[in-house]
């Protein structure tokens, strides 16, 4: 069955079963291969995309769930000024060992500071507490984190 | 001291040697390597272009981790050619050995064994494009300069770009990579400088730069189903039935090999248009499977094992020096203590994967791996093809962890791929990943140690219980002879007993130390407590005074045999760390500071933590602090940096949380819910120090890590939690 998905604001069409996750069909069906499989089972935020601006775990919605709910990746977070700080922050704070993990750390984080321009160590920690980093960069993502914070004027 | 550690690539001589051509299009082409055993070709490590654009290549033979290595590796050539870090493109090479020598990712090797070759290729390579500038203008070499990709004639102020020299530079001879003049390391630019990762750009966009992301025309997507009995075959399927599913193309029995790093019982493979129809499809699968015996490999099992044979005699010993027994009867102190620790899973955050296209005799393979040395000669045996067509291509590794040297999922790839006569790319899930690796070995300590009246070590032994057949442990079970502190004792006696495993063993990061240093580090630490003394002033000495303990024999590869210990190299970083974290201040009731140190893969690190225990015996780790001597220059202290933190946070990630079990044969975790990975939530501050010594400059994906699982342990004593023996702390709670 065809479903119409807006993913970076573009109209695309997936022909796929409507209980096809999400992150499958964006890395499958759309060639948009950002966003990451880790575990599949909503543990470990590989697959982090904006639905409708919030956070969500591609792996774990299905894609007849996501109806006309626009759809932002990696691929298409730089578009905005808060995605584009944070990415620009990321390579500031040298963030990334291996990478795999760092398309979800910057689709949260992105998400994070949309809803909250100065967050503080805890409220960090509590958006970004379903992104694992198998290399131990947490620390860096902090600090990215309120460097992109500061970026965008709203750092305590 | 350098001369030492120089020497201890066991015979391996440090003489580079060099290539020089003309690169396609005109460019210069430099092929550096060090001398192999005399009478066989050259091999050159890596090779350095200067394109007539003026743009330089570094092609890598070392596969990219998350170590780093495409960045360190370029500062290194940049610094001695003479050119921008960000003017440097760094290409991985494919698996060549005939043509790079060994290509692995492992080992902590690549800085030790690159530091020196690398920058006399970008020595080479300035001289010969300052002589061809000179020449150019009818000057003398030594009044014109190198710098920022040009050379310039300095009275005159003339200069020309690299690009337009490598034509001229191309037919002069090049001088002696071991006598060029390298610059003096006060003059860094590059090397020493924090550099951020090279890739920063291309993995903040979320290019698609992995292997998982990798796509080739045609082709068809695999999820493959395996006993979860180690070595179980599969007898027969519902093939029909998952060939009628959405998008099914494939379906069939792989038959096994035996070879547990091959394709071992085999499997089911299901191949289709889309990895999620092929996962779907493969969910459907009822599969009955042969397995040898009722399956006997349990957790449990080993447990009672391992507690029975602890107080008897071991079986073999491994080490034995002075009368360990009669010292131990006359101590004026006996500590007894046992010590265990469970198996490990990697855990890669990118699950194994691997695109293989296996067509008329050929075999093209695309995949993250640290290494393909073992992928190779197993493709030769299960594709029937020839070592010239058989191409491996490897992809950006979403970690590796020691887990990427393996070839069974490169090997069920290929398989596949022959049987459906397609292009195919394997994706494993997360659970095959957990359920099907190469684990850490469990293992138990049984120690016994004798103090004289002034608390002093005068005994030492241990009957270490573990897995393996016969006398031969299994793969990365072992232990050396003289792991500290039996190099610094005088009655010694190490001794083993196996109990035999089906399971695959292999390497995880720091092999061995990662689990050894746990198990010492702690019983050392309890020995101070015993004796009434400071932990500190009772590990110093042991480390005083400073020596240089010789090496035991080892099965280790050549490159990978360090010397032994130099006691004053760790002693010195140990007062250090002590004094950075304040050791023996006064803390809260409930918060204490343990201190440990280890020494492997060339590297010396000490290790204080502060830890919080809570009423419910949770174990909090508030801060880390590390101390490192991995000798100098630091090449990019900024890659190290996030090794040593990243270190730390996985060795806590394992102390606080993993355990693999075996329950009938099987594993019983599966996925992050219980199998769980450290969060930022409780990831501890972290302050790293390198003590920069004048030793060659060595590795770091692995030596910060042994120590951290008992600095752990010996700050859970200090804060009145008790003397905790076996890992992990805070056992998983399935969420
Ligand atoms: S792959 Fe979606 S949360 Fe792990
Ligand atoms: S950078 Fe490797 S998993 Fe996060």
């Amino acid at each position: 069955m065809a479903y119409r998905l807006k993913v970076n604001g573009e109209r695309r069409t997936v022909d796929a079963e409507g209980d096809t996750p999400l992150l499958w069909a964006l890395r499958d069906e759309l060639d948009l291969k950002g966003s990451k499989f880790g575990c599949g089972m909503a543990q470990c935020g590989a697959c982090t995309v904006h639905l409708d601006g919030q956070a969500v775990r591609s792996c774990s919605i299905p894609i007849e769930a996501v109806k006309d709910a626009p759809i932002t990746t990696i691929e298409g977070v730089g578009a905005s000024a808060i995605g584009r700080t944070v990415q620009a922050a990321w390579i500031a704070a040298d963030v990334a060992q291996c990478g795999y993990c760092q398309a979800g750390q910057i689709m949260s984080a992105s998400a994070l500071l949309a809803s909250n321009p100065s967050p503080s160590d805890a409220e960090i920690d509590a958006a970004m507490a379903g992104n694992l980093c198998r290399c131990g960069a947490y620390l860096r993502i902090r600090a990215a984190i309120k460097l992109a914070a500061s970026k965008l004027g709203g750092a305590k | 001291m350098s001369a030492t550690v120089r020497d201890a690539g066991a015979g391996l001589s440090r003489r580079t040697l060099l290539t020089v051509g003309a690169a396609a299009g005109g460019g210069l082409l430099l092929g550096v390597g060090r001398a192999a055993a005399a009478g066989t070709a050259f091999q050159p490590n890596a090779y350095v272009s200067i394109a007539p654009s003026g743009q330089v290549s570094l092609i890598a033979k070392v596969p990219e981790i998350g170590q780093g290595v495409r960045t360190s590796l370029a500062m290194l050539i940049a610094e001695e050619l003479e050119v921008d870090l960000a003017d440097v493109s760094v290409v991985t090479a494919g698996d060549d050995m005939a043509r790079y020598g060994l290509q692995l990712a492992g080992g902590s090797a690549t800085i030790r064994l690159n530091y020196q070759a690398m920058r006399q290729a970008g020595a080479v390579g300035r001289v010969m494009l300052v002589e061809a500038a000179a020449k150019t203008w009818g000057v003398a070499a030594s009044e014109c300069a190198a710098r920022g990709g040009k050379v310039t004639h300095t009275p005159s102020g003339r200069s020309l770009g690299y690009g337009a020299l490598t034509a001229a530079a191309a037919q002069l001879t090049a001088p002696d990579p071991n006598t060029v003049a390298l610059k003096d390391p006060a003059a860094f630019r590059v090397i020493g400088k924090p550099q951020p990762n090279v890739d920063n750009a291309a993995i903040v966009k979320g290019e698609p730069l992995f292997g998982i992301d990798f796509v080739l025309p045609g082709m068809l997507y695999a999820a493959y189903e395996k006993c979860g009995v180690f070595g179980g075959r599969p007898k027969s399927a519902n093939l029909d039935e998952v060939r009628a599913m959405p998008g099914v193309k494939h379906a069939f029995i792989v038959d096994g090999d035996g070879d547990i790093d091959s394709l071992g019982g085999g499997g089911v493979a299901v191949v289709a248009d889309s990895w999620w129809r092929a996962q779907k499809a493969r969910r459907a699968l009822k599969v009955t499977w042969d397995m040898d015996a009722a399956p006997d490999q349990d957790s449990a099992r080993w447990e009672a094992m391992a507690k029975d044979l602890g107080p008897k005699t071991p079986a073999h010993i491994l080490n034995a020096r002075g009368d360990a027994a009669g010292a131990l009867k006359s101590a004026a102190k006996v500590v007894e203590a046992s010590y265990a620790y469970p198996f490990l899973a990697h855990a890669t955050m990118e699950p194994q994967n691997c695109t293989a296209l296996v067509k008329d005799g050929k075999v093209e393979i695309w995949a993250p791996l640290q290494g393909a040395y073992r992928a190779r000669p197993q493709l030769k045996k299960i594709c029937g093809a020839a070592d010239k067509d058989i191409t491996i291509h490897y992809l950006r590794c979403g970690g590796g962890f020691g887990r990427r040297g393996a070839s069974d999922f490169v090997a069920e790839a290929a398989k596949i791929s022959q049987m459906a006569g397609a292009p195919v790319k394997l994706v494993w899930t997360r659970e095959d990943d957990i359920r099907h690796d190469f684990y850490r070995p469990g293992g138990w300590h049984n120690f016994k140690a004798g103090l004289d009246a002034n608390g002093r070590l005068t005994a030492f032994t241990d009957h270490f219980v573990t897995f393996g057949r016969g006398e031969k442990f299994a793969p990365w079970a072992d232990m050396e002879g003289d792991e500290h502190p039996g190099g610094v004792v005088d009655h010694l006696q190490y001794g083993y007993s196996l109990i035999p495993l089906n399971a695959p063993t292999g390497t995880w990061r720091a092999p061995r130390s990662n689990a050894l240093a746990f198990a010492m580090q702690s019983f050392t630490d309890e020995l101070a407590h015993a004796a009434g003394r400071d932990p500190l002033a009772f590990q110093l000495e042991l480390l005083t005074p400073s020596r240089k303990l010789p090496r035991m024999p080892s099965d280790l590869p050549a490159i990978y045999l360090a010397p032994g210990m130099d006691t004053g190299r760790m002693a010195a970083i140990v007062k250090l760390v002590a004094e950075r974290a304040g050791w023996g201040r006064k803390l809260e009731a409930g918060r204490g500071l343990g201190l440990a140190h280890w020494y492997s893969h060339f590297g010396y690190f000490a290790e204080v933590a502060d830890v919080s225990v809570g009423a419910d015996g949770v174990v909090k780790v508030n801060k880390v602090w590390v101390v490192g001597d991995v000798g100098g220059p630091i090449v990019n202290p900024a890659g190290a940096d996030q090794q040593v933190k990243g270190a730390v946070i996985d060795g806590l990630s394992a102390a606080l949380g993993q355990a693999i079990t075996l329950e009938q044969g099987r594993v019983a975790q599966g996925n992050f819910n219980d199998y769980p990975l450290l969060r930022i939530t409780d990831a501890p501050d972290i302050d790293v120090h390198f003590h920069v010594t004048d030793n060659p400059p060595t590795g770091l994906g692995e030596p910060a890590l042994p120590p951290v699982a008992a600095a752990v342990c010996n700050a859970i004593f200090a804060a009145g939690g008790g003397r905790r023996r076996t890992l992990p702390l805070n056992p998983a709670r399935t969420g």
